[in-house]
């Protein structure tokens, strides 16, 4: 009938709530514990961890001359031992393209993710924060912006900024310019959902009393935005940016499959996709691994962003 | 009325929720009966049981996580928790009805009021539009809407708090059910529609020959309306009597410290509000010895190793499970 | 209602023109449209300059975007190239219905899109109804079992759909229905085309041909759409005004399909009308690698040959049809939900 280890002794047979509530834990704490027991976002991390390593530490077993070396010998082989993922249609072997092209992916993914805030966050900041005009100019913008499904923007502005920009040199690599336009393009035309969810925070949030308070001890306005709204604004801004990394992936992998991309020498997952269709009766290896590749980092990056947002949530009340 | 035949009995009821942190004990042994157009009243805090105990006997428990772990319900001899869903439907609405407590989000905002007036009728008397049109005006009219034909049309969000509890009274009884069930019906109201909504079931009840349990935390509510009251604690039933003998005579330490906060124009007016010290216990833990105990001035030993039964203490029935003897002074 | 609808189509009226002009000037900075003219080469430099004054090319951009707005016949054009403007322009300008013609095929504009328009529709309109009955079928489905082993493979399954992308999903299913069916002598999918040019363009060569496209462009919306309708449909299940139905003794189907559903199905009715142009955003990728000749193919050969007409021809469609589906959703909101109303 009883349970005794919940109860040690029959003299207090009868626990009250506030005897069996834990000791109250920091926003972190609560915030981590939540995550913890989120299982797909821990898959989500610990694949995301796992992809980051073979990507950058491929680097060691695998040089960039490998990666780009053509060999008109051995073309579209299939997975051997010498080629495990087997080569390209210019001999070029694929496992060495998917380290070096993983590696564009994901700094494309985190970078455009920050021109993305950059924007977002000024421009949701400046329409919440000041209101009035500026508030109905920005979102007019950001409406003229979301008009247009965002992959025909990308297709027209990275034709239009992809014509001259020379390859360029850094940490001893030569990159395609194409890489910066990519990335700008997506983090210019990914900003309006980002700038409305801050709008929307700072609009809720700058009437709280805090802010009032802040104001009243002659807080400046640079601080009352940086130091006040934008840290209580967090959580959101987090998630969104976490889901914005896979969805810039995403997109550069479908512009550079649609060949307005990446251009060569540098690789992508994307664009190593390219054309790949073509030889979907004769050489699946083509398309298979960079596409693996770029659906199982998306498919992490979202669980991490569900986990987050999950754990994030002051309102969860889930320990 | 004392003597005739119970239209529902209540044994040993016992429900339960399965959740992430454990389970939690809702209702821990109810037993009760209810006499064919009697009205009673379930009093207790939040969270005592009260409504769950009713919904299961509604068998409105969602299942999982909800169990109705042992008991019986039998309603005219029949036992409801044997019943199939298909017999079950033909219960609710028909035989047995409930009002629930916030008539704001009781009412489904998408559906005109006609329409979910129309739906018992429909339902269990199979009536023709025509007919179900003429019904439900007469049942607006009954209790107490203005100009019904034409507000059948409307929905929930056009009708005010008052106004959408009484479209839910007139929703129970469209069907004329032997017994109401009303879940707090008053709450969420405004004082003065309070004691509207309370005389309307009370004449309805009266000219329908209807039994009502009528949920609430509020004791003045109780005296007005209902002959019986239970006295609910942690899933248990402390305390039954009639109403004069509970309020007169209280054989529970839980049903003093009640009445002990319960505001009456009567008494002086510098008497303070008595709260109870303390909070109800964990329903997660596994019951055992009495619920009050904690928060008891007459606690001992005994009551925290066991549960007294409930057993009759005084005349008309009037039953309590304490292991002190209240009028005695002494321990059982 | 009406007064609504008015006042939202004056607000597109800026926005229209604004997100116009930007798309005309960089399409006009996106390279040269007489490289690839009419498919041969033009080379000789007095040739392209008589052709550029031909089409107007010479000018300024934001002339080119006026005449392309109101046309050029209040004006003169060298039609003949020669440096004197001297023939009255024949433009009307799109604002006159006058959309202009192809620099590429030298085709108008109108029928360019036309002829590829309904061949996208057909794609479109079939993923959606795919799209909202599977999605319906899952959501509801798995609401109604919550936490049970199904419900959580189809929450699983929907996260891994929602997150693969397009091109990954239709290269897997073109590499097993086609590909191996083939190989191993099942019944396959065709992967290329409308229909094949043997059997000619008939209803069944069409379906047999739409199998995979559709699959491919639903896909992604079903995954979205379920999660989705299978959290309303929860919320709409815990609502207290379902416990009243179910207190009436109204029997399950009505319970779920009547009370919970109809409010379920609000939000999901404003976000299908939103996506719907949207779709047209997957049809890109899809038209492409299934060589189905549609509007997505056709922008992206025209934007690869900077045929500035047709492009913004087909931008300014999409644009359109975005505003009229905000409208639509917002007014199919308020139809569906007594308790809105817009003045």
């Amino acid at each position: 009938m009883e349970s005794s280890a919940a109860q040690p002794s029959p003299g207090v047979a009868r626990l009250t709530l506030d005897e069996l509530e834990t000791p109250p834990l920091s926003l972190g704490q609560l915030t981590w514990r939540r995550f913890r027991r989120h299982r797909m976002a821990i898959f989500g991390s610990i694949t995301l961890l796992l992809m980051v390593l073979y990507c950058f530490g491929g680097m060691m077993f695998f040089s960039e001359a490998d990666a780009n070396r053509t060999d008109t010998g051995a073309r579209l082989q299939a997975p051997s031992r010498v080629h495990p993922f087997g080569t390209d249609t210019i001999g070029r072997d694929i496992l060495a393209r998917t380290i070096y092209g993983g590696q564009i992916s994901l700094i494309i993914g985190m970078t455009a993710m920050l021109v993305e805030l950059v924007f977002g966050i000024s421009i949701g900041a400046l329409a919440g924060y000041f209101g009035g005009l500026i508030d109905s100019i920005t979102m007019r913008i950001t409406e003229a912006v979301l008009i247009i499904p965002q992959i025909f923007l990308l297709l027209v502005m990275a034709k239009y900024f992809a014509q001259s920009i020379p390859n360029y040199q850094f940490m001893g690599r030569t990159f395609s310019g194409s890489v910066l336009v990519i990335i700008f393009v997506i983090g210019i035309t990914s900003w309006p959902y980002l700038a409305r969810i801050v709008r929307a925070q700072f609009l809720s949030v700058k009437e709280n009393d805090f802010i009032l308070a802040a104001r009243a001890t002659g807080a400046s306005t640079r601080d009352i935005i940086f130091r006040h709204i934008l840290p209580n604004s967090f959580a959101p801004i987090i998630v969104s940016a976490t889901l914005s990394v896979a969805a810039a992936i995403t997109l550069e992998a479908y512009i550079s499959f649609l060949g307005l991309g990446v251009r060569p020498p540098t690789a992508t997952w994307g664009n190593m996709l390219e054309g790949a269709y073509n030889y979907i009766d004769t050489a699946w290896w083509l398309w298979f691994f960079p596409g693996f590749f770029i659906a199982l980092t998306v498919l992490s990056i979202n669980f991490l962003g569900d986990g987050l947002r999950d754990a994030l949530d002051p309102h969860s009340r889930a320990v | 009325m004392m003597a005739s035949q119970p239209i529902l009995e209540v044994r040993d009821l016992r429900t339960r929720f399965h959740i992430a942190e454990g389970i939690v004990y809702a209702v821990n042994g109810v037993s009760f009966k209810l006499n064919e157009g009697e009205t009673i009243a379930v009093v207790g805090e939040s969270g005592c049981g009260k409504s769950v105990t009713m919904m299961s006997i509604m068998r409105l428990i969602p299942i999982p996580p909800g169990e109705i772990a042992q008991g019986e319900a039998l309603f005219n001899g029949r036992d409801l928790f044997k019943l199939s869903e298909a017999e079950m439907e033909h219960i609710r609405g028909k035989e047995i009805a409930m009002i629930f407590q916030d008539p704001m989000t009781a009412l489904n905002p998408v559906l005109t009021i006609g329409r979910q007036l129309g739906e018992p009728l429909r339902v269990h008397l199979g009536l023709s539009k025509e007919e179900i049109r003429e019904r439900s005006i007469g049942l607006l009219e009954q209790v107490g809407i203005p100009d019904p034909a034409q507000r059948l049309k409307d929905y929930p969000h056009q009708f005010s708090g008052g106004q959408r509890q009484r479209a839910m009274i007139a929703m129970a009884l469209a069907c004329h059910p032997s017994i109401l069930i009303a879940d707090e019906p008053t709450t969420a109201l405004d004082v003065t529609i309070q004691a509207q909504i309370v005389e309307l079931v009370q004449r309805i009840r009266e000219t329908m020959n209807m039994a009502v349990i009528w949920i609430t935390h509020d004791l003045g509510v109780v005296a007005e309306m209902a002959e019986r009251v239970l006295v609910m604690y942690a899933g248990f039933i402390v305390e039954e009597a009639l109403v004069n003998d509970l309020y007169g005579d209280p054989r529970h330490p839980y049903t003093m410290a009640l009445l002990g906060a319960l505001p009456r124009i009567d008494r002086r007016r510098d008497r303070r509000l008595r709260s109870i010290p303390g909070a109800p216990p964990n329903l997660l833990v596994e019951p055992l010895g009495c619920p009050f105990a904690a928060r008891c001035e007459l606690v001992f030993e005994r009551c925290r190793m066991e549960m007294p039964p409930l057993i009759e203490v005084a005349p008309n029935q009037h039953r309590a499970a304490c292991w002190y003897d209240l009028a005695s002074g002494q321990p059982r | 209602m009406t007064r609504y609808i008015i006042r939202r189509l004056l607000q597109a009226i800026p926005l229209l023109f604004l997100v116009s002009l930007v798309l005309f000037v960089l399409m006009q900075n996106m390279g040269d449209p007489l490289a690839t003219m009419g498919g041969r080469k033009v080379t000789r430099k007095e040739d392209r300059e008589r052709l550029a004054r031909q089409l107007g090319l010479d000018k300024p951009v934001l002339v080119q975007y006026i005449y392309w707005l109101v046309g050029n016949d209040w004006t003169k054009t060298d039609m003949d190239g020669d440096g004197v403007a001297e023939t009255p322009g024949v433009r009307k300008g799109v604002l006159r219905g006058d959309w202009g013609i192809s620099l590429v095929n030298r085709q108008p504009v109108t029928k360019v899109i036309g002829e590829r328009l309904p061949n996208t529709l057909l794609l479109m309109l079939t993923a959606e109804g795919v799209v909202l009955v599977s999605a319906l079928l899952i959501g509801i489905y798995s609401a109604l079992r919550q936490y049970s082993l199904v419900d959580n493979i189809v929450t699983a399954a929907t996260f891994v759909f929602y997150s693969m992308p397009v091109f990954f999903f239709a290269l897997l299913a073109m590499y097993i229905f086609s590909v191996n069916f083939r190989k191993w002598g099942l019944p396959y999918l065709p992967t290329v085309g409308m229909f094949e040019p043997g059997a000619g363009q008939t209803v069944s060569q069409v379906v047999w041909h739409m199998v995979l496209p559709v699959a491919t462009l639903s896909f992604g919306f079903i995954a979205g759409y379920s999660r989705y309708i299978r959290s309303t449909m929860l919320e709409a299940l815990g609502q207290d005004y379902v416990r009243t139905a179910k207190a009436k003794g109204l029997p399950r189907p009505e319970v779920i399909y009547v009370h919970a559903l109809k409010n379920a199905a609000l939000p999901i009715v404003t976000i299908v009308a939103l996506d719907l142009p949207f779709l047209l955003g997957g049809a890109i990728v899809t038209e492409r690698i299934f060589g189905w000749p549609g509007m997505g193919r056709l922008f992206l050969d025209h934007v690869s040959r900077s045929d500035t007409p047709v492009v913004m021809g087909i931008l300014m469609m999409i644009a359109l049809a975005v505003i009229l589906f905000q409208i639509i959703a917002d007014i199919t909101y308020a139809w569906l939900d007594p308790r809105i109303r817009y003045k």
